[in-house]
């Protein structure tokens, strides 16, 4: 599952990769004709749509296609950088920005793609840049106010706006289509020029029913989290699903005996967790199965999982899911939590009346009823629950 | 030698768009350029008077975040990579050559001056919205971030608010 930093990539590597993308990107902006300040102002004036049209595929291929890497499960959208937003420094510094591409003729990107092909205005555009973002640093403690101001943290325009993530995509795909269409009449009126509005006509063909077939896909095959969590709402489909059983004396074995293939994932809430929780446990959501953070924790080598909850039922419905995403070694705690205090934990000898209970397992259970909560005491301080894995840090 | 024509719009967009795609599931994170000004301005402000650098509150964040090194960022690799690969493009379609794009209207001179002002402009809007067309307009689209999406709006609705005051550079 992506982002493959910094897991399966380290962050050394990744700014090998950094010089890497940052070739194809400035030979794509060159290619593009981004290298000259004319071409990249056209749009302002009329003449040259060429930055509206890049710029648009750009964005509309690259958001389509982060919804279909997160439909199928394939990028955790939890963890990728999503630029925060705070309202006023958005606005304010974007008008700022737009008044310096009219003035200057680039935008930061563009001058450095310019500037390596020999554009001498670039050079000076960059120059002016490097002054610009030494103001702000200098007089920093002035415009922090503003900087700061109307946090509204990571949020998406989807859910800003209320509405479903591909029917917003859906809108935005269309307007850059209407906005292709209606500049390319804009600059042929102003040029005295009759060029098609789409050209080459075969390539927008194909690339429209590239994206007609995956938006299909993914409208008609629900993604696998809604599936899967649907799945277990069906209580005879839980009962009849196949996992295997622990008992609550081999849990508790096992835990004396300190193994360190045992790992414990408790699906009780998180208040219940930072209350009272095992040694090696970690503490997760029936949500948390589908993010990468999962695929670190469940997928160790030799560990077993052992679900727990109170009652079993949550438990159980985990270690489905984990099974259908494909994770090995799962385990449930037969009668769940409840069970194993009932029966380890509080152990009581003199309330036991079946009869064949043998007296080795009486002595056990007596022992392990004095150790491990001892050991739970202990593991109390080491008990934090879940850590997010932090979301990558991105951005300018 | 000619120039060669450029790339097909659509399709160096299709590329351009790929292209981030991969970014983000490779590194989580999208592109960006402005960020690689900031650190080489600090990086030049810290070697040129320390003592200030860590006086200030902002130098002083960033040199934090960067185990004082602050070009050991993933943009200024990036950026240093866009260089060469816009350098190569430049070679492959003939299109090296010293000069500037400006109106006849205008001269070398007003167009120089002009492009360092749109510069600081630039430089410091980018900082103040987090990011320039790439990193918060481009990326933040990609991602839909509200925040991104709101910076892209007020970028291109300030140039064309501001186009017709600044013409003469142009047509």
């Amino acid at each position: 599952m992506g982002p493959l930093v910094p897991d399966l990539i380290g962050n050394e590597f990744n700014f090998v990769i950094a010089l890497f993308i940052g070739i194809a990107f400035g030979f794509i902006l060159e290619q593009a004709g981004f290298s000259t300040s004319k071409k990249l102002v056209g749009l302002f004036y009329g003449y040259d749509f060429t930055v509206l049209r890049v710029f648009f595929t750009a964005g509309i291929t690259a958001m389509l296609g982060v919804i279909v890497l997160g439909h199928f499960g394939l990028l955790d959208l939890s963890i990728i950088y999503i630029n925060p937003t705070f309202l006023y420094s958005a606005i304010i510094g974007g008008l700022i920005m737009g008044l310096g591409f009219v003035v200057g003729g680039f935008c930061p990107g563009t001058s450095i793609c310019a500037a390596a092909i020999g554009k001498i205005d670039a050079m000076f555009f960059i120059a002016g840049s490097f002054i610009g973002v030494l103001i702000f640093a200098e007089g920093y403690p002035i415009f922090e106010g503003l900087y700061k101001a109307d946090n509204w943290g990571f949020v998406r325009v989807f859910d800003s706006l209320g509405m479903s993530q591909s029917l917003f995509a859906f809108f935005l795909t269309l307007v850059a289509v209407a906005a292709f269409w209606a500049t390319t009449l804009i600059e042929n009126k102003v040029n005295g020029k009759s060029n098609p509005e789409f050209k080459p006509l075969k390539l927008y063909v194909a690339l429209s029913g590239v994206a007609i077939i995956l938006g299909l896909s993914a409208f008609i095959l629900p993604d696998i989290r809604t599936e899967y969590l649907q799945d277990v709402e069906d209580i005879e489909y839980v009962n009849n699903y196949k996992i295997k059983y622990m008992t609550a004396d081999e849990l508790a074995f096992r835990l004396l005996d300190k193994d360190k293939n045992l790992q414990i994932i408790d699906m009780r809430s998180p208040k219940e967790f930072s209350e009272m929780s095992l040694p090696n446990s970690k503490s997760f959501m029936l949500e948390t199965l589908f993010e990468k953070y999962a695929e670190k924790t469940l997928n160790i080598s030799k560990k077993e999982n052992v679900f727990i909850s109170n009652e079993g039922l949550t438990a159980k419905k985990a270690a489905i899911i984990a099974d259908k995403l494909g994770y090995k070694n799962l385990l449930i705690l037969k009668g769940g939590l409840n069970e194993f205090k009932k029966e380890i934990i509080e152990y009581d000898s003199t309330k036991v009346v079946i009869k064949n209970y043998n007296d080795a397992t009486k002595r056990f259970r007596l022992k392990a009823s004095i150790q491990i909560p001892k050991m739970i005491e202990e593991n109390k301080s080491s008990a934090i629950p879940k850590v997010k894995p932090k979301r990558v840090l991105g951005g300018c | 030698m000619k120039p060669e024509k450029y790339m097909n719009p659509y399709l160096a967009g299709f590329f351009l768009g790929l292209l981030l795609l991969v970014t983000i599931y490779i590194t989580g994170r999208g592109l960006g350029a402005s960020g690689a000004v900031k650190s080489a301005v600090i990086s030049i402000v810290e070697t040129v008077t320390p003592s200030h650098a860590e006086s200030q509150v902002f130098y002083k964040e960033y040199l934090k975040e960067h185990d004082n090194n602050p070009l050991k960022n993933w943009l200024v690799f990036e950026v240093i990579g866009v260089l060469i690969g816009a350098f190569i493009s430049g070679l492959v379609s003939n299109r090296l050559n010293f000069n500037l794009d400006y109106s006849p209207k205008i001269t070398a001179r007003i167009r120089i001056a002009s492009a360092v002002f749109g510069g600081l402009l630039f430089g410091f809007g980018a900082q103040l919205g987090r990011g320039c067309t790439s990193g918060a307009a481009l990326s933040g689209m990609a991602v839909l971030s509200t925040g991104g999406l709101i910076t892209m709006a007020a970028i291109f609705g300030g140039a064309y608010a501001f186009a017709y005051f600044f013409r003469k550079l142009w047509i």
